[in-house]
């Protein structure tokens, strides 16, 4: 498993009307193998950082790397699933996720071999002929999942991935890639919006400032994984005091932040 | 298979409507410019050998033109779309000459292509091709960056983007530009063949007008009656197994 270091990463978009700095020299190391929890308030470049991981935009100052290697493009076992998850509508459920190995020019045969593994472990084989428009949110998830497992991924980068989920859905899919992420020990790093979100899957979590975008504070959460641990104690811990962090960074309405505040303190 | 059901009950039904239509007309207005439905389809099985052949020729014809139009005009608007300074400079070429009615052309292809087969396909490709150019640039303009982007992710290169992104995304409005493109064929077709030539069914039309032989002339305007309806459902059969995703996006 690779470790993804950003070094002193500045990213300028140019706009119409002026330049906007999304990120301002972030640093940033992955362990090899650990799981990342990436949140702030929006707006912050959480994105723009995800994409500069994923080698899809090239940052304007500063660099990034993977398993040591300077980053100048995307990598083939990179696995990058985005909000809407990028699928394909006009391809089946097997072309989909079998998409990453047809555009890498992988051997035919394996490729299928290993995209009906993927497809079978999370749950949609019976499903390969449908289309992404006849599946259910949870199912097209699931189905973006397949693809990352499908390049048999070891750096697998979510922007977002199951915000637009149904509450039920959503810890079901949670469960979901924290037992991919127990047992494959992929390097992960999630982007999101959701403070139990963060702390159920993130064994560390990076809160982020406003933009342009700097690391604020790292929150070391070394329960994550452990049976149970929505329930427990430390996990209601961890959530406020992500919850005060964040409203020092004025991510969070006021009233909300004197609540949080109020809560951090007791 | 219920839904072809449907479908022949529906044409059957249409048509019936429209020779109800057609009968009453020629009845009040008693016209011998107008004869019923009785004498202009017994006119057409009267005279099937003479218009077959005539019919062949003409759908040989408009099925070319859309073909060239299509596979011309096609990857030249997915490219302008996607490619920005391409766009920059041929997009104002293709806007100057969009608007212009390409049937003023026509003089000037037959003198340059002569009469025949050639100058109307050239003249009816070229209507067909910037309808379909348009159209094509358009809907790959639109594509949203998301789809993109998730396959530049998985290291795709241009080509890949435009092979697995940029044509099955367009494919849909290219179609429905292919199906109002294939009603404007067949009326240019129309027109080219009765101004020049003395083959293909537009001929056969004029010809039968010219000799005040009105059965014969309705046995033609049906046989270019069936061939647009052919066209139009031969797009739609192959609409409908390229673009199954589409109809279930809900």
């Amino acid at each position: 498993m690779p470790d993804v270091v950003v070094e002193d990463a500045s990213v300028t978009y140019h706009g119409v009307e002026a330049d906007v700095l999304a990120l301002e020299h972030v640093g940033l190391s992955l362990p090899a193998g650990e799981a990342i929890a990436l949140i702030g308030p929006s707006g912050c470049g959480k994105s723009t950082l995800l994409l500069a991981m994923a080698g899809l935009l090239a940052p304007s100052s500063g660099r990034v790397t993977v398993g040591g290697e300077q980053l100048l493009g995307p990598r083939l076992r990179t696995a990058l699933i985005l909000q809407d998850f990028g699928l394909l509508p006009w391809k089946t459920v097997l072309a989909n996720a079998e998409l990453g190995l047809v555009i890498r020019k992988q051997p035919a045969k394996e490729s299928r071999h290993r995209t009906m593994e993927a497809l079978e472990r999370v749950g949609l084989a019976e499903f390969i002929h449908a289309c992404p428009g006849e599946l259910s949110g949870g199912m097209r998830q699931r189905l973006a999942l397949a693809r990352a497992l499908a390049l048999d991924a070891d750096l697998l980068l979510m922007d977002e991935p199951l915000s637009a989920l149904d509450a039920l859905t959503r810890e079901d899919l949670q469960d979901l890639l924290l037992e991919l992420w127990r047992d494959r020990g992929h390097t992960s790093m999630l982007v999101t919006h959701s403070i139990e979100e963060a702390v159920y899957l993130g064994r560390k979590v990076v809160v982020m400032t406003p933009r342009p975008g700097r690391v604020a504070a790292v929150v070391d959460n070394p329960l994550m994984g452990s049976a149970g641990y929505r329930q427990t104690e430390v996990f209601y811990e961890r959530c406020a005091e992500l919850r005060a962090l964040l409203a020092a960074e004025g991510a969070l309405h006021p009233d909300a932040a004197a609540a949080a505040a109020a809560g951090g303190a007791a | 298979m219920r839904a072809a059901v449907r479908k022949v009950v529906g044409y059957l039904g249409a048509i019936a409507v429209m020779l109800v239509v057609w009968e009453v007309a020629a009845l009040v207005l008693a016209s011998p410019a107008l004869p019923g439905p009785a004498s202009g389809v017994g006119q057409l099985v009267a005279q099937a050998s003479v218009i077959w052949p005539q019919f062949i020729v003409s759908a040989w014809r408009v099925v070319a033109s859309i073909v060239v139009g299509l596979v011309v005009g096609g990857p030249i608007g997915l490219l302008l779309g996607r490619a920005r300074r391409a766009d920059a400079l041929f997009g104002p070429l293709v806007f100057l000459n969009y608007p212009i009615p390409k049937v003023v052309f026509f003089p000037i292809l037959l003198v340059l292509l002569g009469i025949g087969d050639v100058s109307i396909i050239a003249l009816i490709s070229l209507i067909v091709f910037f309808q379909i150019l348009v159209t094509a640039r358009d809907a790959s303009k639109s594509i949203p960056s998301s789809s993109v982007l998730s396959v530049r992710s998985l290291g795709a290169d241009s080509w890949q983007v435009f092979r697995h992104v940029v044509v099955p995304a367009s494919m849909p409005e290219v179609f429905t530009a292919l199906r109002i493109s294939a009603g404007t064929a067949v009326a240019v077709l129309f027109f080219a063949e009765s101004v020049a030539g003395s083959t293909g069914l537009g001929y056969y039309v004029f010809d039968a007008w010219g000799r005040i032989a009105y059965g014969e002339m309705f046995a033609g305007i049906l046989a270019m009656a069936v061939l647009g309806v052919l066209l139009y459902e031969a797009i739609e059969f192959a609409e409908r197994r390229v673009c199954r995703w589409a109809q279930a996006q809900r």
